[in-house]
């Protein structure tokens, strides 16, 4: 292993940055490491922002990856507030949006993905949010509670899990989909009917196959959406969670190969470029289980891809193949989700949905290819394992809740 | 405040000084303590904060809950003293608390 090096640039400051520069720090790596991120504040965890810290049960300390002192105090020189504009691959430097620029024997693009925008007219009045930074939850929380109505557009997880929070916080909460149903492109159908009913009984109302046509407003704020059939949906404050885009320009206009996304090899490397590395949300990344490539937005993936390129930047070996997956928390509820539902020609349900207590199996043959768990560790736990592992399943004892997790396999 | 050391597998020992209230987890990884992923940040969704607690120390760190006890089933080299770090409150009362990482966390 390597414990020195030349300069390491990370630009952005996200849960991908932020791993990348301590683990180069934790794997031995004693050259400079500079972070740079266009939010005023240190890396942090995002997925509270929808859950816990919008409910205020976590404050700004416990969602900050490292206290501010770690960066300095392990010589990590971050950068808060600045975005990168530029990179010149000849000459190996960054151009920063204060002016300066960093030469770099190493560039780590971290740089996320942004919410999609609905392009309809009213779409710039206040009390329009979005969900993917902490500005944007503070925002959230300053507008909703007792005797609100919040409108969310778009029935997927980030939208769901604003939905309960909503509720738990006093809202009134409308969501309106665009699909004929919740979930439509991540979940099942016995899933979305399970979500759907779930929230419907925390209060929660849905207005599906809702076409969303403009934002109608009233001195600059937002009071109703309107739909494609007319009606006007009055509320106090819109969340839009229809989905993000990543943000690749910057290697697009380095000469970098992307499809949406960086593409990158197995160790994080841009295929392009030796010296530069795409991580997390931005990266579009193989995946071997698959024997494809795609882009996910998840903290595990970007906390692995954070680890493959530290580790060739080091020298370490590559860590083992994972298993991609995600969670989702909503009311009581424990969402945790592993695999992708890739070439599935089989749907198979272990548990009653009704005891709130199920997970739903995506198969090909008799290979698991993804598993979506409701309070259910142990299914998704070895689900895992059987993803990652590509052992054959006993689709009979996999039905049977009587028989083991741990017995499934043929 | 409570003194907690965290010994890596490979018999390597960090004793840091925890803040109360926050987990044992989060004083691990807040001081990028190897061996302690915890990609969940918390919500026992995991189980990469799997942590062996020094056998004097078992009583005062409580007992599994069910969701912790059901995740650590299909954990890696579980044994009886096995807890998910991210489910131990740090309070003065654990303050000498000795905690062993894995070797699949490693």
């Amino acid at each position: 292993m390597s414990g020195s090096g030349g300069h390491v640039v990370i630009v952005g400051a996200g849960h991908a940055g932020g791993t990348a520069a301590a683990l180069l720090r934790q794997y031995g790596f004693e050259g400079p490491i500079t972070m740079v991120g266009d939010e005023p504040i240190p890396p942090y965890q995002r997925p509270p922002l929808s859950k816990a810290w919008l409910k205020g049960e976590a404050d700004a300390d416990s969602l900050a990856l490292k206290p501010l002192e770690f960066y300095a105090e392990n010589g990590i020189d971050f950068r808060p507030s600045v975005s990168a504009t530029a990179i010149d691959r000849g000459s190996k430097t960054v151009t920063l949006s204060d002016g300066s620029s960093l030469a770099y024997e190493h560039l780590i693009l971290a740089t996320g993905a942004r919410a999609i925008a609905l392009p309809i007219p009213g779409a710039d009045l206040k009390g329009i949010l979005f969900l993917r930074t902490a500005a944007h939850a503070e925002a959230l929380k300053a507008t909703v509670g007792p005797g609100k109505t919040l409108a969310v557009v778009g029935g997927g997880y980030i939208g769901l899990e604003v939905a309960a929070s909503g509720r738990a916080l006093g809202a009134e909460v409308v969501v309106l989909e665009r699909e004929a149903r919740i979930l439509a492109r991540v979940a099942c159908e016995a899933l979305s009917d399970f979500f759907t009913g779930y929230h419907q009984k925390h209060g929660v109302r849905f207005e599906l196959g809702a076409s969303v046509t403009a934002f109608e407003g009233q001195d600059g704020h937002v009071t109703g959406v309107k739909l494609a059939d007319g009606r006007i949906i009055a509320c106090d404050a819109v969340v839009v969670g229809v989905g993000a885009t990543p943000n690749d320009e910057l290697a697009r206009d380095a000469g970098l190969e992307c499809a949406r996304g960086v593409v990158v090899d197995l160790d994080a490397r841009s295929v392009t470029d030796p010296a530069i590395f795409a991580i997390g949300d931005v990266a579009h990344r193989p995946m071997p289980i698959y024997d494809r490539m795609f882009r996910m937005e998840s903290v595990p993936n970007a906390l692995e891809q954070a680890k493959q390129a530290a580790s060739a930047i080091v020298g370490k070996p590559r860590p083992a193949g994972e298993c991609p997956w995600q969670w989702s928390d909503q009311y009581d509820l424990k969402l945790q989700i592993a695999g992708y539902a890739f070439d599935v020609d089989e749907v198979l349900i272990r548990g009653e949905p009704a005891s709130g207590k199920f997970a739903v199996f995506h198969l090909k043959g008799d290979q698991v290819q993804s598993v979506e768990a409701i309070n259910a560790p142990p299914e998704f736990m070895m689900g895992k394992l059987l993803i990652l592992n590509r052992k054959p399943v006993d689709k009979a004892k996999l039905a049977d809740t009587s028989v083991s997790m741990k017995e499934v396999t043929v | 405040m409570a003194k907690i050391t965290y010994v890596e597998h490979n018999g390597t020992e960090h004793v840091i000084d925890v803040k109360t209230g926050l987990s044992v987890m989060e004083g691990a990884v807040k001081n990028n303590i190897p061996g302690i992923d915890a990609d969940c940040g918390g919500a026992c969704a995991c189980a990469t904060c799997h942590v062996y607690v020094d056998e004097a120390w078992l009583s005062k760190t409580g007992d599994r809950s069910a969701m912790e006890d059901s995740m650590l089933d299909f954990a890696e080299g579980v044994e009886p003293n096995s807890r998910l770090s991210c489910q131990i409150k740090v309070s003065d009362e654990l303050d000498g608390l000795r905690v062993t990482m894995p070797e699949s966390q490693h």
